[in-house]
């Protein structure tokens, strides 16, 4: 997921017996379904974990600008850019949005930036796989955004209010997102042999680290039990990547693409499909920073960031000298 | 030059001019100083995207040889493209491009409005709906053409070095040729030399306010758009602009 | 960067008559500024005909540990609900 293995506190579910009494008012509010507001009181686990579960949901979406945004330049129509191009600044709308929330837990947009240019907190391990070729615009629409979707559509539930708004606005701007990509490979798988087979090479390259992003099985993890209690985790990692494979397989089907798993087999018992797991040594080198492009990703929004500094500098001077030149006036 | 070979070479005019800035904007895009000017520079980049979609739509229909807008924009090479050079100049820093965006909108929203009395209705009705896009990029690439040579020394500097940079390619705007001359002649487009006036006048105020200085007087640099002699730059424009429809002849996508 | 840009919220009115509602937040280092952003930003969609902005600093939020005096005293005063009141169906719409 976008937000992937994010620690919260670290001891496991606090039982009723140890909780304060601020404690338990605040997780029975959380149990009657009620809204958390950034002024309301909150245990201090629960704001260190939102922050780090929603600046990573935000960094993610920046960094996830660049392997698009790698191919707007090339795109093969004007229509197909102007989507594209409509999709990866969407995507910086849905960081700017998530750092809002995050914001309100009194933490800076520009403190957590530095903390992913530094590599203090993380984003999506997807983000550091290439986009080799224009298919690979169709895949990552259709397999990482419909993985994204999977995960961001139940957190428009979550407990903590402007996570839940910003969830909602994003949704409902997403929409449009995997469906463009769906629709790119329908094209391709349709088109020449050239173009089914570079649509296949996409599958097979973006199948199993789109598996990856929901992240490894946490049925057992402390933070996960903890994070799904304070209803900031909706689904254990396993529910969802079951969900997203048993919806995948029939549209690779339908597009005529094989799923590059041997393993790969409907089970009637339990109404879902068998799958291989993926590489989860590979999952963990990834997050460490040996990725295939973690390198560049982060060069990249490290380059934006201190080319940048200059602009933002100045356009500050700017409004403060006007303010002191109205100040002067008056 | 019969009247239809005259607005087809216009419109090819109008629609380069959009392409390639459209293009050079998109490149931007998830690299920007702040997220608020990277969104803002990605819908600038929308709008002529679609502005071109119209023109060289027109141009295609107007030209009646079946083609679309994409093999117009897709299938031609460097010595075909009608665009001004100032478009196809690299992006540099944000100030650089801001500025060459700046120059561009100050001319673009005063051509707008005249075509909006174009005597053919389908270019007025292209430019009816250009002319709101490009009014506001004015606003905004103006208002951040003052905030910057109003800011700090160093982003004065720069400002300031972006426009000696780019100064030479203002004057292209404002020349005419025969193409011209049959244009005005049937009412469909605006002399361009008679734009040269408002646009100064938004230049002085802007600069002004910018505590820039406009540089002293140099040959214009022509060639854009009647084609004659590109810049360097373009070439590698097209290259990755049109690499898939090169590499895949046919294919739909 | 020595400054951050400050911080805006941001207000939209729509299409439909509704009042300006609260959408989110952007940075912006002026007012000026903080509309263009909130117009590139925020309206993407033709979501909005009117902009606010207001500097989040200058934002007065009521607390939460009131909320029982601010708003449970309204609670009681079902009459102000047209719900309240029994109109028999044979009086036709009211």
């Amino acid at each position: 997921m976008y937000a992937q293995m994010v620690k919260s506190t670290g001891k496991g579910v606090m039982s009723r017996a140890d909780m304060s009494p601020e404690d338990a008012a605040f997780q029975d509010r959380i149990d009657a379904g009620e809204k958390i507001e950034p002024k309301d009181w909150m245990p201090e686990g629960y704001r260190k974990t939102l922050i780090r579960q929603i600046g990573q949901h935000a960094h993610s979406e920046i960094v996830g600008q660049l392997p698009e945004g790698n191919w707007i330049t090339r795109a093969p129509t004007l229509e197909r850019k102007a989507i594209l191009l409509a999709k990866v600044q969407d995507e910086a709308g849905h960081g700017l949005y998530l750092y809002g929330a995050a914001e309100t837990l009194g933490i800076s947009r520009d403190e957590m930036t530095r903390m992913l240019l530094d590599g203090r907190m993380k984003y999506s391990s997807i983000f550091n796989y290439p986009t080799l070729t224009w298919a690979d615009m169709g895949a990552v629409g259709w397999l990482v955004d419909g993985a994204a979707i999977m995960n961001q559509v139940p957190l428009q539930r979550t407990s903590f209010g402007p996570y839940s708004r910003a969830m909602i606005r994003i949704c409902k701007e997403e929409s449009f997102h995997q469906r463009q990509g769906f629709d790119i490979m329908m094209k391709m798988a349709k088109g020449t042999p050239q173009q089914k087979a570079m649509a296949q090479d996409a599958l097979n390259r973006f199948w199993f680290p789109s598996l990856m992003m929901f992240g490894p099985s946490d049925k057992d993890s402390v933070h996960s039990a903890q994070s799904m209690a304070w209803r900031i985790k909706m689904n254990t990692n396993d529910e969802l990547r079951q969900k997203f494979v048993d919806q995948t397989v029939p549209q690779a089907d339908y597009l005529g693409l094989r799923v590059p798993d041997e393993n790969l087999k409907w089970n009637a018992d339990k109404g879902g499909y068998d799958f291989s797991e993926p590489d989860w040594e590979e999952f963990f080198e990834v997050l460490k920073g040996n990725g295939p492009c973690n390198v560049d990703r982060l060069a990249a929004r490290n380059a934006a960031w201190d080319n940048g500094a200059w602009v933002r500098d100045g356009l500050m001077a700017h409004a403060e000298k006007k303010r002191a030149r109205k100040t002067a006036a008056e | 030059m019969s009247q239809d070979q005259a607005l087809a070479e216009f419109l090819l005019r109008m629609g380069d001019n959009t392409l390639i800035l459209g293009h050079r904007t998109s490149e931007w895009c998830g690299h920007g100083p702040a997220l608020e000017e990277d969104i803002a520079l990605a819908n600038t980049a929308l709008d002529l995207i679609g502005q071109t979609q119209m023109w060289l739509g027109l141009a295609a229909e107007v030209q009646g040889q079946g083609k679309t807008a994409d093999d117009l924009a897709f299938l031609r090479d460097a010595w075909e493209f009608r665009n001004l050079l100032l478009v196809e100049m690299p992006n540099g820093d944000f100030g650089q491009t801001l500025m060459r965006q700046f120059l561009f909108d100050a001319w673009h929203v005063l051509q707008l409005r005249a075509l909006t009395s174009s005597s053919d209705a389908r270019v007025a009705a292209i430019a009816a709906k250009a002319v709101k896009e490009a009014t506001y990029h004015l606003d905004r690439s103006a208002e951040t053409v003052i905030g910057l040579g109003d800011g700090t020394e160093e982003s004065h500097a720069r400002m300031q070095a972006a426009l000696y940079y780019l100064y030479p390619y203002v004057g292209e705007m404002f020349l005419s040729d025969a193409v011209d001359a049959a244009l005005v002649e049937a009412g469909i487009a605006p002399d361009p030399a008679s734009l040269r006036a408002e646009f100064d006048a938004t230049l002085a105020r802007v600069l002004g306010e910018a505590t820039l200085t406009l540089p002293a007087a140099r040959r214009a640099r022509g060639g854009g758009r009647d084609g004659k002699m590109h810049t360097e730059h373009l070439g590698h424009l097209l290259t990755t602009m049109q690499w898939m429809q090169r590499a895949y002849p046919g294919a739909t996508w | 960067m020595k400054t951050e840009w400050p911080l805006w919220e941001i207000f939209i009115r729509g299409q439909h008559g509704l009042s300006h509602r609260h959408v989110g937040s952007l940075h912006a280092a002026d007012a000026e500024m903080a509309i263009k952003n909130a117009r590139d930003v925020y309206t993407r969609r033709n979501e909005g005909v009117s902009i606010w902005v207001v500097e989040a600093e200058a934002i007065t939020a009521s607390s939460p540990s009131d909320k029982g005096p601010m708003y449970d005293p309204s609670e009681s005063k079902v009459y102000r609900h047209p719900s309240f009141f029994d109109i028999p169906d044979d009086v036709g719409a009211m």
